[in-house]
C-alpha cells in the first residue's frame, strides 16, 4: 500500500485495467462475503457455495487460458480436475496426521497442480504438433479414460504402507488403515479442509500465473500463434512449445481446483468429473468472454450460483435455469445490444479513444 | 467508474443477467414460499433460531434426493411417499409436520447446497438424502450441526460412518432404514451357501461404476468365499454399456455357472433377464432389493422374470392392511405408479419419527438439537414396525437391524421363500 501516484495511476492505465478490474472484483467480493459471514448474515445455503465457485473460477480461468488465448478447444478440463482432485485427497489422506490443516491443503494443491501438469504434458506432446482440432478430440477422449481408470482404481494405506489394486480391489488393509480410492466409491471419509480465504487466495494466485502469463514475451507469441499461425512461424516462434505452455499451465490450474474442491466434500465419486462438467466449465469460459478473465469470473459466479438461487422456484428451475442461458447467449450476440453497449461505454469514457480492448486477447465472439 | 473500454459486451451482459437474476432469486421466496416460513431466508441462519417463529407447532422435515437426472426414479418415490406418511399422519391429529424436499440431482456437490437450502428453511428433522454418495457428503454436516437424519435409502456405510473402511466413528445422529449393502451382501451369499439345491456355480454381474452395486459384490464375494461359493464369472458393466450384456452372459454360460447373481438394480436386470432368455440361457437368477419393481416395469414381460430369487424387505403385493393402504394412497397419489421399496422406506422413516416424536414428547418449538438428543435417544431404543418390516431397532451406530426376506417370483408375484 506504499505505491507512489504514478504507481496507482499506471494501474488504471490501457495496459493493466483489465488486471486491476479482476483483482478488485475477487478481493471486494471476499471482503463483504466474509462479512456478511462474519456478521451472520449469509444464509447457509450461500456459505456451502464459497468453495465451489473459488473452485470453478479457477478451472475456467485455466481453461479460457487454452481456449481464449491458446485458441485451441480443451474438452477434457475435468479429466484434468478429477487428477487434481483424487491426488490432493490421496496426498491429504495420507498426511492426515502429521500436517495440521492448511499447509496440507497446500500441498495437496501443489501436488494436484503437478500431476495434471504432467498429464496436460504427455497429451501436449503429440497432439500439439499437428494443426487443427485435434486436441479437442484427444482431451475429449482423456477425461472419458480418466474417469474410467479413477473407477477403478483401489489405493489404501495402512501402517505397512500402500496397497493398489487395479479392476478388482485386492487391497487387505489391517484396523485402522484407510482406502484412499475405494474404485466407483470414490473417496470417503475425506477430511474437509478446504476453506473460502484459500479458495479465494488460490484464484488470486491463478490470476498472477494468467496474467503475467498473457503479457509476457510467451503470452504474446501464444497469441500470435492463436492469431496467425504461418506468419508467427515465419518470425521464428515454436509454435507447439508455445501453445504446450499454455495448455500446461491450464491443466496445472485444474489440477489445483480440483484439489481444492475434493477436499471441500467429505465424499467425491470420479463421475463427478464427467464429460458434462468439462462443458460447464466451457460454457462459463464462452459466456464469459474468450480471453476475458473478469468476464469468466463473473459469468461462473452467476452460472454456479443460479440454479442453487432458483431453488425457490421448485421445479421450475432448471427451466428458468435454460431460458437465462439461452438469453445470455442471445443477447451477447445480438447486435442491438452490442451497439448500445458501445455507445454506452463511448459516452462514459467521455469520448477517450477505446483502443484498450486489444490489451485483453480476443473478445467476447 | 474508470473501465469501461476494455470491459467487454459479455461481461456487460453478464452484470445485467447477474442483477436480474438476483432479482428474480430474492423476488421467489417472498411469492412461491409455502405458508408456514415468512421470514426471509437469510434470518434462519442458526439451527435454533430455526423453529422460533410460532407456526402453530409444526415440526419441519427436510430431505434432498434426486428429483432431476437419471436417478429421479428413486428421489420421486421418496418424495411421494413422504408426503404420503406426513399428510397421513397430520390428518389424524396429534403433532403436525411439515415436509420440504430438495433436489440433489444424486451429485454430492448439489446435496451439499440442497441441505444450505433446507438449513436456511428450518428444518429441524430430515430425511436425509435418498441415495448414498450425497449422503456420504452432508452426513458430517448433519453431526456438525446436530439435526437429526434418517435416510429412507442411502445404503452406505459412508453415510453412517466416518471411518467407513474401518465401520468406526459412527456419525450418531445419522439412521438408516435401509440394509446396509455390506449386510445385502453377506445375506445373499449366506442364503446361497445355504441352499445349494439352487446350484453351486455362482456367475456375478455387476455395474462397476455404481457404489451400490459394487459395495455389495465385494461383501458377498469376501463371504462366498469364506462359505465355500464358487465364483466362476465375474462380469462387469458401467453406465456405458448398460445396454448390451451377451458378452458377459456368454461368458457366464461357458464357465457352467448355473446360478447368476445380480446385485444390480432393475432397469439393467431387465435386459439381462430379456437377453438370456433369447439366447436360451436359464439359469436361476438371484437379486437384491434394487431387483424389486421389475414387475412394474413397462415394456418388460414379466414371464421372464419367473423364478428369480430376490433379497428384499418390502413387496407391493403383500396382503397386510398396512402395504395394501400404502400401495392403494400411493397409486392414488401418483397416478397407477406400484410403489418400490425406496418409497416403503421412505414411508417408514417418516412413521418413525413421528413414532420417537411422539414417545419423546417433542415439541415444535424445540431446537433442531434439542429434538436431534430426544429422538436419537428414542430410536436407539424403541422397536418399529413397518412396511419394510416387523420388530425393527437400530443400533446406536445408526444400522438398522431387521431382516431380509428371500422372495421367489411365480406366476407374476412374489411368493415367500421357507428359509
Amino acid at each position: 500500500m506504499t505505491k507512489d501516484k504514478k504507481g496507482l495511476s499506471a494501474l488504471f492505465s490501457a495496459k493493466y485495467r483489465g488486471r486491476t478490474a479482476s483483482y478488485t472484483l475477487v478481493i471486494l467480493a471476499y471482503i463483504i462475503l466474509e462479512v456478511m459471514r462474519a456478521s451472520g448474515n449469509l444464509s447457509s445455503l450461500f456459505t456451502s457455495l464459497l468453495v465451489p465457485v473459488t473452485c470453478y473460477i479457477v478451472a475456467a480461468i485455466g481453461l479460457n487460458l487454452n481456449v481464449g488465448i491458446s485458441g485451441e478447444l480443451n474438452l477434457g478440463q475435468a479429466g484434468f480436475m478429477s487428477i487434481g482432485a483424487f491426488t490432493g485427497i490421496c496426498v491429504s489422506g495420507r498426511l492426515a496426521a502429521s500436517v495440521p490443516a492448511v499447509p496440507r491443503l497446500i500441498l495437496a494443491m501443489i501436488a494436484g497442480a503437478l500431476l495434471a501438469s504432467l498429464f496436460g504434458f504427455i497429451i501436449g506432446v503429440p497432439v500439439l504438433k499437428l494443426q487443427g482440432d485435434y486436441l479437442a478430440i484427444v482431451t475429449l477422449a482423456f477425461g472419458q479414460i480418466i474417469k474410467s481408470l479413477i473407477t477403478n482404481m483401489y489405493l489404501g494405506f495402512d501402517e505397512n504402507g500402500f496397497q493398489f489394486s487395479f479392476v478388482e480391489n485386492t487391497c487387505k488393509l489391517v484396523p485402522g488403515g484407510k482406502m484412499l480410492l475405494n474404485g466407483p466409491m470414490g473417496a470417503t471419509g475425506t477430511q474437509r479442509i478446504a476453506t473460502f480465504t484459500v479458495g479465494v487466495i488460490l484464484v488470486l494466485v491463478a490470476l498472477v500465473i494468467v496474467y503475467n502469463l498473457m503479457y509476457s514475451k510467451s503470452g504474446r507469441a501464444i497469441m500470435a500463434a492463436r492469431d496467425n499461425r504461418i506468419a508467427a512461424e515465419l518470425i521464428g516462434i515454436n509454435i507447439s512449445a508455445t501453445k504446450m505452455l499454455a495448455f500446461v499451465v491450464s491443466a496445472g490450474l485444474a489440477g489445483a481446483a480440483g484439489a481444492m474442491y475434493g477436499l471441500n466434500y467429505s465424499t467425491l465419486v470420479p463421475n463427478k468429473y464427467d464429460f458434462n462438467t468439462s462443458i460447464l466449465i466451457l460454457v462459463y469460459v464462452v459466456l464469459g468472454g474468450l480471453g476475458n478473465m473478469t468476464g469468466t469470473i463473473i459469468s461462473t459466479v452467476v452460472l454456479v450460483l443460479l440454479p442453487e438461487l432458483l431453488r425457490s422456484l421448485q421445479d421450475y428451475r432448471m427451466l428458468i435455469y435454460a431460458i437465462v442461458l439461452i438469453v445470455i447467449m442471445l443477447l451477447t450476440n445480438n447486435e442491438w445490444v452490442r451497439t448500445r453497449i458501445k455507445l454506452l461505454q463511448k459516452s462514459l469514457s467521455g469520448g477517450r479513444k477505446a483502443s484498450a480492448g486489444k490489451e485483453d486477447g480476443k473478445e467476447a465472439a | 467508474m474508470k473501465n469501461q473500454n476494455f470491459m467487454s459486451k459479455a461481461v456487460a451482459a453478464m452484470m445485467a443477467a447477474a442483477m436480474g437474476a438476483s432479482l428474480v432469486a430474492c423476488a421467489a421466496p417472498a411469492a412461491s414460499a409455502p405458508a408456514a416460513s415468512s421470514e426471509p431466508a437469510v434470518e434462519a441462519q442458526a439451527e435454533e433460531s430455526g423453529s422460533s417463529e410460532a407456526a402453530g407447532g409444526v415440526i419441519k422435515i427436510g430431505g434432498s434426493g434426486p428429483l432431476t437426472g437419471g436417478a429421479a426414479v428413486y428421489g420421486n418415490a421418496v418424495k411421494a411417499a413422504a408426503e404420503l406418511a406426513v399428510a397421513e399422519i397430520n390428518a389424524k391429529g396429534g403433532q403436525q409436520y411439515e415436509l420440504h424436499f430438495e433436489d440433489d440431482a444424486h451429485d454430492p456437490e448439489k446435496a451439499v447446497s440442497a441441505y444450505g437450502a433446507l438449513k436456511d428453511w428450518g428444518m429441524q428433522v430430515s430425511l436425509a438424502t435418498v441415495t448414498s454418495a450425497p449422503g456420504a457428503a452432508v452426513a458430517p454436516m448433519y453431526q456438525e450441526d446436530h439435526i437429526f437424519a434418517i435416510t429412507p435409502s442411502g445404503s452406505s456405510l459412508a453415510v453412517i460412518y466416518q471411518d467407513p473402511d474401518n465401520a468406526t466413528g459412527a456419525y450418531g445422529n445419522v439412521f438408516q432404514m435401509c440394509f446396509t449393502d455390506p449386510n445385502q451382501g453377506v445375506a445373499s451369499a449366506d442364503y446361497l451357501a445355504a441352499h445349494t439345491d439352487l446350484g453351486s456355480k455362482v456367475a456375478v454381474i455387476y455395474k462397476n461404476d455404481d457404489n451400490y452395486s459394487s459395495g455389495i459384490f465385494t461383501k458377498f464375494k469376501a463371504e462366498a468365499e469364506e462359505k465355500g461359493l464358487e465364483i466362476v464369472y465375474e462380469g462387469t458393466f458401467d453406465d456405458s454399456n448398460a445396454s448390451d450384456f451377451s458378452v458377459q452372459l456368454t461368458k457366464a454360460q461357458s464357465e457352467g455357472a448355473d446360478i447368476v447373481y445380480l446385485p444390480i438394480y432393475y432397469d439393467p436386470a431387465s435386459l439381462i433377464l430379456t437377453q438370456a432368455s433369447q439366447m436360451g440361457y436359464a439359469p436361476t437368477f438371484f437379486g437384491v432389493d434394487g431387483m424389486d419393481g421389475i414387475l412394474t416395469l413397462e415394456g418388460f414381460d414379466t414371464s421372464l422374470a419367473e423364478g428369480v430369487y430376490l433379497l428384499t424387505p418390502f413387496s407391493a403385493d403383500a396382503t397386510d392392511d398396512l402395504t395394501v393402504n400404502f400401495v392403494k394412497n400411493y397409486q392414488d397419489k401418483v397416478g397407477g405408479e406400484i410403489p418400490n421399496q425406496f418409497a416403503a422406506d421412505a414411508y417408514d422413516c417418516v412413521y418413525a419419527i413421528a413414532q420417537a416424536v411422539d414417545a419423546a414428547g417433542v415439541t415444535a418449538d424445540m431446537s433442531a438439537s434439542e429434538i436431534c438428543d430426544a429422538i436419537t435417544a428414542q430410536f436407539t431404543s424403541m422397536t418399529f414396525n413397518g412396511l419394510t418390516g416387523e420388530n425393527v431397532t437400530w443400533a446406536e451406530t445408526g444400522e438398522v437391524s431387521k431382516s431380509p426376506k428371500a422372495v421367489v417370483i411365480k406366476d407374476g408375484a412374489y411368493v415367500g421363500v421357507e428359509d
